[in-house]
């Protein structure tokens, strides 16, 4: 904080809007951003490696294992995503005590159902009751991730799982006739070939999770969207040092630019991206580049 | 039931409380679906109009038009839809202390089918702005040779072409539209007396009784329920569209999971 900040009553102009934006809260607000690109960043490759799994799952010669993976990538395609987003945030979180209640209290002999409550022992309740406030924010916090990681690892799978399949068949057939097996010719031959094929997808889906960034809020997370609406609303001299009516309005405004912003930069380094691995492939976009320089 | 249009506000007026049964969750998360069809339904009508004038300002070689089209698209393409209803909810919160006219616009009834109209009209005017680049050429050309201008020109050839080869990309946009339906009321729109959508009382009863793995399979399977009406009814149209094709021309529906807004 500033020195000139102790008196804002005193202050007026660019000098209180200065002070203002620079209060406790308003470094919390910039903190959440953080928070969020950090969603992003974690929630990307977990995702990811979800959606391989999925996508292996259901290429799978073994039945079962292919239903699941099946079963996986098609989850997400009648019913809206947030009812998922709601739906498994309280799902793991029940999961997650209900096996550590399994584990820690064996006998236990009420039933963890009674009418409307869920009832686990207190050593197996996540988090503790005793651990710290950050426990908690981050058990929050990972619980988000997870269920991020779930739903955008279904869509990663489909992604991928069409990748797969657009590799050109004569690669696979090359493998098998010099002898690879069915596991050397899927990590040598496939998996290197199909991120070229995959990445018009993974970019609009890295677009989409941009846009699902805000269901935080949802989620129980303090995040952008909450201290939007906290540091938004109208302070009265009483309670606040920089009493102001009702500005929602502007920090939803921005945030709005903040995200428009995000999606432009992303959309530019993802164009970047395709044309440096288009580059020397046997598609149409590595033939425009040949025939561009030639 | 006395909870069948609970959400229209007829019927019981206390939500159940205790006791809760298999048979009132149903009724009354199908009756929150009322809410989703009645956004989905308006915007889409509303939005159809729209999303081709967009389209066709989009190519257009008026400068103005053109770039006035892509901002359109780039906002509400660019941002998500969650923070789009809450910037516009609060920014009608001010209108409305400007005048009394603006009263309903804060309501979800209006003001979030106007949201939805308008980013359903971007998304929508962008697969209408593929198709219509992605006319075949010889079609115009024909048209050129026929002496066909203008309106005529349009209504004859251009817009029937478009609206074919756009269609399944449409049906996709129309399912996700109705599953976007589902965050009006957790953005800032109140649900008046609770009355709310589908989503809403289901994460009403997932709140109440602490049991997700009830309210939410019924929520998927209504909304499953309404994706495969969207199908059906796309799906006839698309027929009707595609009817002088020879068979194996004729584009089969695909559904794309994609689009959180």
């Amino acid at each position: 904080m500033l020195e000139v900040c102790d008196d804002p009553q005193a202050l007026a102009g660019v000098q209180w809007l200065t002070c203002y934006l620079t209060s406790g809260k308003h470094l919390l607000f910039y903190q959440s951003f953080g928070t969020v690109m950090l969603l992003l960043l974690v929630t990307a490759p977990v995702s990811l490696a979800f959606g391989f799994a999925g996508a292996g799952a259901a290429r799978s010669r073994v039945a079962p294992l292919r239903w699941l993976g099946k079963g996986y990538t098609s989850i997400v395609r009648g019913v809206p995503d947030i009812a998922f987003f709601l739906f498994f945030v309280i799902a793991l979180d029940q999961a997650f005590e209900w096996l550590r209640h399994q584990v820690k209290c064996p006998d236990w002999d009420a039933p963890i159902r009674q009418g409307s409550d869920f009832v686990v022992c207190a050593q197996a309740k996540l988090p503790l009751s005793s651990s710290p406030q950050w426990v908690h924010e981050s058990y929050g916090f990972a619980l988000a991730v997870l269920t991020f990681a779930i739903v955008f690892g279904a869509f990663a799978a489909n992604v991928l799982y069409g990748a797969m399949r657009s590799v050109p068949r004569a690669q696979m057939e090359t493998a098998e006739a010099y002898g690879m097996t069915h596991r050397q010719a899927y990590w040598r031959i496939l998996v290197p070939q199909m991120w070229v094929y995959a990445l018009p997808g993974l970019s609009n889906l890295w677009m989409i999770l941009i846009k699902a960034t805000p269901l935080l809020f949802l989620l129980g997370v303090e995040d952008i969207v909450y201290w939007a609406r906290e540091l938004g609303g109208s302070k009265t001299a009483r309670f606040s040092d920089f009493p102001h009516g009702d500005w929602r309005m502007y920090y939803f405004g921005a945030l709005l630019v903040f995200y428009l912003l995000l999606t432009r930069v992303s959309e530019v380094v993802l164009d970047r991206l395709m044309a440096r691995l288009s580059h020397g492939q046997a598609t149409a976009a590595g033939e425009a580049q040949r025939k561009a320089t030639a | 039931m006395d909870y069948g249009l609970r959400s229209i506000g007829i019927g019981e007026r206390l939500l159940p409380r205790t006791d809760f049964t298999l048979c009132q969750q149903f009724t009354l998360i199908g009756s929150g679906m009322i809410w989703n069809i009645y956004f989905g339904v308006l915007a889409l009508a509303a939005g159809f109009f729209l999303s081709i004038t967009v389209a066709l300002g989009k190519a257009a070689r008026n400068p103005v038009a053109r770039k006035s089209a892509e901002w359109f698209i780039f906002i509400f393409r660019g941002s998500p839809l969650f923070i789009q209803f809450f910037f516009a909810y609060f920014a009608f919160l001010s209108l409305k202390q400007v005048s009394p006219i603006f009263d309903p616009l804060t309501s979800a009834a209006l003001g979030a089918t106007i949201v939805l109209f308008l980013n359903t009209s971007a998304y929508a005017g962008e697969i209408f702005f593929g198709a219509l680049k992605s006319i075949p050429k010889g079609d115009l050309e024909a048209a050129d040779a026929y002496g066909l201008m203008g309106w005529k020109r349009f209504r004859r050839i251009t817009f029937p072409t478009m609206l074919r080869l756009a269609w399944p990309a449409y049906t996709n946009e129309a399912i996700f539209l109705f599953h976007a339906t589902a965050l009006v009321f957790f953005s800032g729109f109140p649900a008046w007396q609770q009355r709310g959508d589908a989503l809403y009382y289901a994460s009403y009863f997932a709140d109440k009784t602490f049991n997700p793995f009830v309210p939410y399979p019924i929520l998927a399977f209504y909304f499953i329920l309404l994706t495969l009406t969207v199908i059906t009814v796309f799906g006839a149209i698309n027929r009707r569209l595609t009817r002088h094709l020879p068979q194996e021309y004729r584009p089969r529906m695909r559904l794309r999971p994609m689009l959180v807004r």
